[in-house]
């Protein structure tokens, strides 16, 4: 049996004044499958995410969560996503446990839910124990993960992830990494995952190269190392983007 | 998405501001201290240098202090909306508003709740307010005090909207700065709160005109008719109004396909 699309867009443009952000942009993410969106800086990456998150509005193409389009059924789409920001976006003065169930709430899961919910999530990333400390208090990897945590409380199918581990040391990054990639087996989550930088690919993953606002690359690593003719994903990258930095 | 959602949601976002309010002791002081230095060395300075009539709500003649303690009620609201704009504004730039916003539930609905969590902070500060502003020998009648609570949530909810409409066009956390200097201020000193119409016009037609028809003026008004359990229907019309005018240029501001959020590069 084919996995379920948890994410499709076709045909996506976006223009800041004039200016082409995106351009025509397609591709489908199945259940289960990790997929790394790579480019340089001003690729289109952080728009792309702004309009799948629909922080910005969809003026051509189309994007689809579960089935659901996203600017006609926006609310049962975004029921289906759960996202980590580039920056924090935890309330720095609340506690773990306190942020949250902010997030649950915002999603409508009752108190037993919630606390069953937070106390699993929070289990599986070992931060169970530091659930009343405030956030402040918290190093950078364990603010992430107290994110990825939250992400993923209300049980999404499509998990996405704005270069979650910048700023991290070797050690945070790499379990952050690794955590994800697991994820994406275990809980068969789809997962997009913006990032620069290329030890955080996995030989399974799917990778979607964007340059200019236009997707140079689209398969598995085999595939994109294919076309390009090369052995290393870092060449394949500097090929597809003519020496965009990777 | 059932009704249960939505009241999860709402009490979330409320008892996440009350716990925030609660906790930052130096935001509560500073609400605080503003009108507190208002009443007690403005007001008394001020007072010989303006002489009351009597006009309605009041009875009798009252001391300045007693005329001036509805506006600052208004003032403590007026900052509060302000305030709850300002926090909006660096929650977007520091990328908290984005959770909110990515939740599924309508935009105007998460405003709203976000507008009644402002609200409840203000009502809060008034009470507190009102009770130092007793034993300063400033009363209403004890009806008053609970006639003034709906009257408040209404003002509240006028000035948080017009906040939040403001919060919609800030791009940047500096450009707040320009907000104290161009609504902030002019809507204060260009009300009844301060000073009565009369009064104003006898410097100004045009002074009072304007102040007459600042929606600030008619929430004080408001405030201080229910403060001595009269309902003032004229003002209660345009106060209501202004929030309803105020709320839903502000939804509009923050639909990503209609407002601000797109030309602004996102929330």
């Amino acid at each position: 049996m084919k996995p379920a699309i948890a994410l499709s867009i076709e045909n996506l443009s976006f223009s800041y004044s004039g200016k082409k952000a995106l351009d025509q942009v397609s591709f489908k993410i199945c259940a289960g499958e990790c997929t790394l969106l790579l480019g340089p800086n001003g690729a289109g990456k952080s728009t792309l995410f702004s309009l799948i998150t629909r922080l910005y509005d969809t003026h051509e193409g189309r994007i689809e969560l579960c089935g659901f389009d996203i600017k006609q059924q926006t609310r049962q789409a975004l029921a289906k996503l759960g996202v980590v920001f580039q920056q924090t976006t935890l309330d720095m003065d609340l506690t773990v446990m306190q942020n949250l169930r902010y997030h649950t709430a915002l999603h409508g899961l009752g108190r037993k839910e919630a606390v069953q919910r937070i106390q699993k999530e929070l289990e599986r990333l070992n931060m169970f124990d530091r659930r009343f400390e405030k956030i402040r208090q918290l190093n950078g990897g364990h603010r992430r993960r107290v994110e990825i945590a939250r992400a993923l409380l209300h049980k999404p199918a499509l998990l996405l992830l704005d270069e979650p581990t910048v700023g991290l040391d070797v050690p945070s990054r790499l379990a952050i990494v690794d955590y994800v990639h697991q994820l994406a087996v275990d809980e068969k989550l789809a997962v997009l995952w913006a990032s620069h930088l290329i030890d955080e690919i996995y030989p399974n993953d799917h990778l979607i190269v964007l340059h200019k606002g236009q997707i140079k690359a689209n398969g598995t690593v085999d595939d994109v190392l294919k076309i390009t003719n090369t052995t290393m994903v870092k060449d394949a990258f500097y090929n597809l983007t003519q020496g965009g930095q990777a | 998405m059932n009704m249960m959602h939505y009241w999860r949601a709402m009490w979330g976002i409320i008892g996440r501001e009350l716990w925030r309010f609660v906790t930052q002791r130096e935001r509560f002081i500073s609400a605080l201290v503003r009108p507190l230095v208002w009443l007690f060395v403005f007001a008394a300075g001020f007072r010989a240098a303006l002489g009351l009539a009597i006009t309605p709500p009041y009875e009798t003649y009252i001391l300045y202090e007693v005329y001036i303690t509805p506006g600052l009620i208004g003032m403590i609201q007026l900052f509060n909306g302000m305030q709850s704009s300002l926090s909006m504004v660096y929650d977007r730039e520091m990328g908290s508003m984005r959770i909110l916003m990515v939740c599924p539930l309508p935009r105007w609905f998460l405003l709203l709740s976000k507008l009644l969590a402002g609200t409840g902070v203000s009502i809060l500060q008034v009470y507190v307010f009102l009770a130092i502003a007793w034993f300063y020998d400033i009363h209403a009648p004890w009806q008053g005090y609970l006639w003034v609570l709906p009257t408040l949530m209404l003002s509240g909810l006028m000035l948080g909207a017009l906040g939040l409409l403001l919060s919609s066009f800030i791009k940047q956390l500096e450009n707040f700065a320009g907000v104290m200097n161009f609504v902030i201020f002019p809507m204060f000193f260009m009300s009844t709160a301060l000073y009565p119409l009369w009064k104003m016009k006898e410097s100004s037609v045009l002074l009072s005109q304007m102040a007459q028809y600042n929606p600030f003026s008619q929430a004080v008004e408001l405030i201080r008719f229910a403060l001595y359990g009269q309902f003032n229907k004229y003002a209660f019309i345009y106060t209501l109004c202004a929030f309803m005018l105020f709320m839903t240029a502000a939804i509009i501001g923050y639909n990503p396909s209609k407002g601000m959020m797109v030309k602004k590069g996102g929330g």
